[in-house]
């Protein structure tokens, strides 16, 4: 029999039930805000224009393409450089490590997720930039690999410790097996464990992306925010301007209720669907991961 | 209207903080300036605001009663705050629109213009440029894209490297104005699309220190000896003048502008005494310790 329930256990209950629903009306919300003031772009300015390769707001040019494109490249860039980077961190730690190390690694690991952007923005400005300029030979260091370079910093942190995560999670007995047939320790990380943790190690390169997708100061500070369109390999050593930058540098100065205001909030309803869609890969994969046989990532 | 504000060192910052004073403050339109006599609200470019600052501070000195709240937020923000009524004296770094007069006019407000200091902006390469001096069309032709090597300009042979402040700072709109377009009105030239748009005035400073190819633009005071600065001709190259206090006041130097207060006709006798002040010499003397020019 139920035992009856104390009036104190309904209250804790349903407080409970409400901060986990908070947070997905807070998303909402946030949305419904986005769509208030981004829609009537769409009443103001042509579809077409929006579509247009020029962003110079302050004369109603109003492209995005440039922008868009300026964000894609900048966070592939840092995929390219955090996902083997993370991978091949997680897999020391996680494989080859002995305990020791393993113990002093994971911390410090934690410690660069903390750095603040603009700390980081600082240093690639002081540092990172003038050696891009001089090694690559470009005219301004301030380019977008320069923005990737950081970013790719700022998101190793969080693909090391889920994908470190995923692959302790693989069971022993995965090891153990792989061993006793004869495979290498090497065969074994690369054709056994790895292969195990292959959806939690993908959700920590989708996470890492996220988080690269979203960053904004330390990007405004290094990638020189021109926003010009270049095709793919000179993009990534030429400057350029992301969404989140173009808000950030703009958004503050802008008259409430112009059609510039607008278009920046549009810009920022486009950056938040591809961070949604781009979450919910990542937890589609998560969900696919449970539904097999594997354990997965706490 | 866009609330055009020069990015600049420090002073975003001060303004965000006055902007938060006025806010926990209450800034109701239209309480500040009838209520209380001595109290003088001044809002308005963020060029200004460090200057407007200083001179609230040394002029409590001078007028223990007066009592003066600057705020920063943009020339067109100080401008509205001044025709509907919650400001006292607007601050900016351009004149008031024909549109902006007309309206303070409907609301049976006379603006009165004050010229309170003047600002050179000044072009700036990296110390090693063998280029010391280029014409306002060159300049334009530079900025707008039509010159890509400095050997066109009789340089080096390197790539140019564009830096400009954000598109929605004062001091690039007037450079926009100015220079690219040469003050011609109806003109639509536009910075080149490669142009690094910088967030800060440090930002231009040190790309132009440390890159060889750069070239930027940026308010005289705000230049570091660690980058050089270009002689300007805006006559077509017949004369070519280095930005300094004496060229700008002389208004040899082509690319200056003033700085403003606009002010009510019938304002309270307490705004016209500090405006007084401020013209006075030793208000004007803060004007030069802030890298602006006095008016004399």
């Amino acid at each position: 029999m139920a035992r009856s329930r104390k009036p104190s256990e309904l209250v804790i209950e349903a407080l409970v039930k409400a901060s986990g629903w908070s947070a997905v009306v807070f998303v909402l919300l946030i949305f419904l805000f986005l769509l208030r003031e981004g829609l009537p772009t769409f009443a103001e300015v042509k579809l077409g224009s929006l579509f247009g390769l020029r962003w110079y707001p302050i004369e109603g040019h109003f492209g995005l393409v440039p922008l868009v494109w300026g964000s894609i490249i900048v966070t592939l860039g840092a995929a390219l450089i955090a996902v083997p980077l993370g991978v091949a961190a997680a897999l020391f730690i996680a494989e080859v490590a002995p305990r020791w190390l393993r113990e002093l690694l994971k911390p410090l690991v934690e410690v660069l997720a903390g750095l603040p952007s603009v700390v980081l923005g600082f240093l690639g400005v002081v540092a990172l930039a003038p050696l891009v300029r001089t090694s690559l030979g470009v005219p301004t260091g301030l380019t977008t690999l320069t923005g990737s370079i950081l970013l790719a910093l700022m998101a190793l942190p969080t693909i090391v410790s889920v994908a470190e995560d995923a692959l302790d999670a693989v069971p022993k007995s995965f090891r153990v097996g792989s061993l006793a047939l004869g495979a290498t320790r090497w065969q074994t990380i690369w054709r056994t464990t790895l292969p195990a943790a292959r959806s939690g190690v993908l959700t920590a390169t989708m996470l890492g992306i996220g988080r690269a997708i979203g960053e904004t100061m330390a990007v405004m500070m290094v990638t020189g925010n021109a926003p010009q369109l270049l095709l793919a390999p000179r993009a990534l050593w030429s400057p350029s301007r992301s969404m989140t930058a173009t808000i950030a540098a703009e958004m503050g100065e802008v008259a409430k209720g112009s059609t510039h205001y607008h278009v920046l909030f549009t810009v920022g309803l486009a950056l938040f669907l591809i961070s949604f869609g781009v979450n919910i890969a990542a937890s589609s994969m998560l969900f696919k991961s449970r539904g097999g046989g594997g354990r997965m990532l706490s | 209207m866009h609330a055009r504000f020069p990015f600049r060192a420090g002073r975003a910052l001060l303004a965000t903080l006055a902007a938060a004073t006025l806010a926990a403050c209450g800034g109701a339109p239209g309480a500040a300036p009838r209520g209380r006599s001595s109290a003088i609200t001044d809002i308005g470019s963020d060029t200004i605001v460090n200057l407007a600052l200083a001179w609230a501070e040394a002029y409590a000195k001078v007028q223990p009663a007066a009592r003066i709240s600057v705020t920063g937020g943009g020339s067109g923000t100080g401008i509205n705050s001044l025709i509907n009524g919650s400001a006292d004296i607007a601050n900016a770094s351009r004149q008031m629109t024909a549109g902006e007069i007309a309206a303070a006019k409907e609301r049976g407000i006379s603006p009165r213009e004050v010229v309170i200091a003047r600002d050179a902006i000044a072009v700036i390469v990296h110390k090693s440029n063998p280029v010391s001096r280029l014409t306002i069309e060159q300049l334009a032709a530079i900025f707008s894209g039509r010159i890509d090597n400095w050997s066109e300009v009789g340089g080096e042979d390197r790539p140019i490297v564009r830096l400009s402040r954000e598109v929605n700072s004062g001091t690039h709109v007037y450079f926009l104005e100015a220079v690219l377009r040469g003050g011609r009105k109806g003109d639509k030239t536009l910075f080149s699309a490669d142009t690094l748009l910088l967030p800060s005035s440090e930002g231009v400073i040190a790309e132009a220190t440390d890159n060889p190819n750069a070239i930027g633009y940026d308010g005289l005071g705000y230049v570091t000896p660690d980058v050089k600065v270009i002689a300007v001709s805006g006559d077509g190259g017949r004369t070519f003048v280095v930005p300094a206090a004496a060229t700008v006041i002389d208004r040899t130097y082509p690319i200056a502008r003033d700085l403003y207060m606009y002010v009510r006709a019938d304002a309270p006798p307490q705004v016209g005494a500090y405006i007084d002040w401020i013209l006075s010499p030793e208000a004007q003397r803060l004007v030069r310790s802030l890298g602006f020019v006095p008016i004399h």
